[in-house]
């Protein structure tokens, strides 16, 4: 059913709009003000004022791989990350480890290991799946490069970023 | 002959090239700047002189003073594209009309008093704010042609839009200044400034003559002759047409309560949507250049032009280090009332919301040309009964 | 102003005003129009009667034009494009101009006013639009007063009719 809602009534001065467009003035000169004395708060200027020491433990950054405090490599090539990653950021290329290696029931290496961080959209999600607690989501956020090249993290690149990670869960270490 | 013939140009180059260019780059800068701040952010702080790429270890901000250079390369560098669709004349023509209108408007204003004795206006016609209205009115040709060309409907529906806007504004324009003509007695925008001085600016409705700075004193008699309460009566009218004329002006240059020709979330971009590069650049800047010469027409016709209270008009030897310097003060003075006028501009468009079509159709026609037509009969009760 | 000037402003003048007729596109034939109007406005302006030529370019050209525009922009231009030359009234219109252009010799060469000199406007210590406002207040007041009431009428009388439309 059609209605009709009743318009308010306005009075004198609400006709003539003045008013009302003097106080809007007010108010929008009164933020100008503020703001050129300095006290309004605004944005963090980014290159200048970093918030790196503010980062909260569980922040995202870039995904890194890390080695455990004897140097082993902790990354078995089982490619579940691989799997996982919802933009397919992740390329593995597994090799086996020889025979006579300590390690060798290990079985897997990662030959190559590779996350294009133009795909990589820092959803954690490999860092979630990973059996071995190998890769791990650091703080480092200023992921930047001139090519697309340089934007994919190779092996030596992930495990510089990733670096030594201590007192973790070793799931499986009694069967090494 | 030819002495006055490159006087004259010195002066057309001179206002454009060196006040009112860079004037219209850095209102964009000051737009984008307090737009900013009144939204609680700090707006283009960064780009200034790019040190780093001759080797040095940082750049100098600058308060992102640089930005419109960086704008304006941006633009030029940008493709030119021309859609397929246009009419390619009319399409190329548009932007060019866009601009001139505003800058052969400011060849009547007086923004200065003289320089080594040459008075500071490239044209003294009698016709003064005539022409104003005059070129300016030729100004929709760019907006109009810019949408027809385009031949796609958003442009076209901006053009239609500006040239119903503009005609209608223009009646309540030229209505509204019809008192000041009935007050100073000519058209001249020289005399006018003259008037201003000898009695007041108009939009002030006191004015105290006797006192100076320079050189320093008091002239109480004059004080007292100088009050007349018949004037302050006749403020009244005057402050009406400022108002009906400022307004009016807002939509002449489609600024914001009025930008119906352009509205962004309506339109897409307006008359403008198919124009990319240079051609854009010319249309934006030619708003800009309008916003300018309209300011300058409102201080010349209500601000005084280049009057500085209480500081001498003239001197006896204008060829003196004092004489240029007082020159310089009045033309930094027109143009520092401008500029003020340029902030109010860009204050209001970020404080109002956008007008519907027929409530600006609506003020126009129903609101202000009645306003300025009985304001013209009330200046015509007074004015006889006011002493000259 | 010199006489190259002249005769540059006339050329533009002629040239377009030959333009409107010519155009085929009705929007070229209106801004063909608005250019004519710009050159005789300049040509006024040599006679230094700068109050006639300003007011040509603010009401022809600033808005009879631009309202012409405005409704030709509205029109299906298509149409226009379709019709072919009509060409007896091609010739006819030949024949007119021809008459046109015979009377108007005749006019002018007998016409005593058209040979004498006046003294040029600006010389005087006021400006063309004193003498304007002089002529029309003195002279010719009643006329004026009737055409201003009969304005005055008709534009209270469109506001009224508009509003009732509106309703
Ligand atoms: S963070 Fe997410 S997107 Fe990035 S590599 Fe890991 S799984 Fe893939
Ligand atoms: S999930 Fe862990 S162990 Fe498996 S391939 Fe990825 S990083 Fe290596």
């Amino acid at each position: 059913m059609a209605y009709t809602i009743s318009r308010p009534k306005l009075n004198f001065a609400e006709k003539v709009y003045l008013p009302a467009i003097i106080t809007g003035l007010g108010i929008t000169i009164r933020h100008f003000i503020n703001i050129v004395t300095g006290k309004t708060k605004v944005t963090m200027q980014y290159p200048e004022e970093k918030w790196d020491k503010k980062l909260p433990p569980y922040y995202r950054g870039a995904p890194t791989l890390v080695k455990d405090e004897y140097g082993r490599e902790r990354c078995v090539a089982c490619q579940l990350c691989e799997f996982i990653c919802p933009p397919r950021a992740i390329t593995i290329h597994a090799g086996e480890i020889p025979e006579k290696d300590r390690w060798r029931k290990v079985e897997k290496f990662p030959k190559e290991f590779e996350i294009d961080m133009i795909r990589c959209i820092y959803c954690g999600l490999c860092e979630e799946v990973c059996p071995e607690q190998a890769i791990f989501l650091r703080k480092d956020y200023a992921i930047t490069g001139l090519t697309r090249q340089e934007m994919v993290h190779n092996k030596e690149k992930l495990y510089e970023l990733g670096g030594v990670m201590t007192g973790l869960v070793y799931k499986w270490n009694d069967k090494k | 002959m030819i002495i006055t013939i490159v006087v004259s140009l010195a002066k057309a180059i001179g206002l454009i090239f060196l006040i009112i260019l860079p004037m219209v780059s850095y209102t964009v800068y000051a737009e984008r700047r307090v737009s900013a701040m009144i939204q609680d952010r700090i707006g283009p702080n960064r780009v200034g002189i790019p040190l780093t790429l001759f080797g040095f270890p940082k750049d100098i901000p600058f308060y992102g003073l640089v930005q419109p250079i960086a704008d304006a390369v941006k633009l030029l560098l940008k493709e030119d594209f021309t859609p397929a669709h246009v009419n390619k004349l009319y399409y190329w023509l548009a932007p060019a009309c866009a601009m001139a209108p505003s800058m052969m408007a400011l060849a009547v204003i007086p923004f200065g008093s003289q320089l080594w004795g040459e008075p500071m206006v490239v044209a003294n016609v009698d016709v003064g704010v005539l022409w104003v209205f005059a070129v300016s009115s030729l100004g929709v040709y760019g907006i109009v042609l810019a949408g027809w060309s385009s031949n796609s409907k958003y442009p076209f529906l901006g053009g239609i839009r500006s040239s119903s806007q503009m005609i209608s504004y223009e009646l309540s324009l030229a209505l509204s200044v019809i008192p000041i003509f009935m007050v100073c007695g000519t058209l001249n925008l020289p005399d006018i400034v003259k008037y201003q001085i000898d009695h007041g600016w108009l939009i002030s409705p006191i004015w105290i003559k006797g006192i100076s700075l320079f050189p320093p004193g008091i002239n109480f008699q004059e004080i007292w002759r100088s009050i007349d309460i018949l004037k302050i009566i006749l403020w009244i009218p005057l402050f009406i047409s400022f108002i009906v004329f400022v307004i009016s002006m807002f939509a002449e240059t489609n600024r914001l309560p009025f930008d119906l020709p352009e509205a962004e979330t309506e339109l897409v971009g307006g008359y403008h949507t198919e124009y990319s590069s240079m051609k854009f650049a010319l249309f934006f800047l030619g708003e800009y250049a309008a916003m300018i010469a309209g300011a300058a027409v409102i201080v010349t016709l209500f601000f005084g032009a280049w009057h500085v209270p209480f500081l001498p008009t003239t001197l006896h030897n204008p060829y003196t280090v004092w004489g240029v310097l007082l020159g310089l003060i009045h033309i930094t003075a027109f143009f520092v009332k401008v500029a003020l006028l340029l902030f109010f501009f860009i204050w209001v468009r970020w404080t109002l919301p956008r007008f519907r079509y027929d409530q600006l159709m609506r003020l126009g026609w129903y609101f202000f040309i009645e306003i300025a037509l009985v304001n013209v009969f009330i200046v015509a009760i007074i004015l006889p009964f006011v002493p000259k | 102003m010199s006489p190259i000037l002249f005769w540059i402003f006339v050329a533009v003048m002629l040239f377009f005003g030959g333009m409107v007729v010519l155009n085929r596109s009705p929007v070229g034939s209106a801004l063909s129009l608005v250019v004519s109007f710009l050159a005789l406005a300049a040509l006024y302006v040599s006679l230094d009667a700068y109050f006639i030529g300003v007011i040509q370019i603010l009401v022809y050209a600033g808005a009879v034009m631009v309202l012409f525009l405005f409704i030709i922009m509205l029109l299906d231009l298509r149409a226009e494009s379709r019709r072919r030359v009509n060409f007896p009234a091609v010739c006819g219109g030949f024949v007119v101009i021809i008459l046109f252009i015979k009377v108007l010799s005749e006019v002018c060469y007998s016409f005593e006013g058209g040979n004498a000199k006046f003294p040029p406007i600006s010389q005087g210590p006021q400006g063309d639009v004193w003498h304007v406002g002089m002529i029309l207040f003195q002279q010719y007041n009643v006329p004026l007063q009737v055409v201003g009431t009969l304005i005055l009428v008709a534009s209270i009388g469109v506001v009224i009719l508009s509003k009732r439309v509106l309703k």
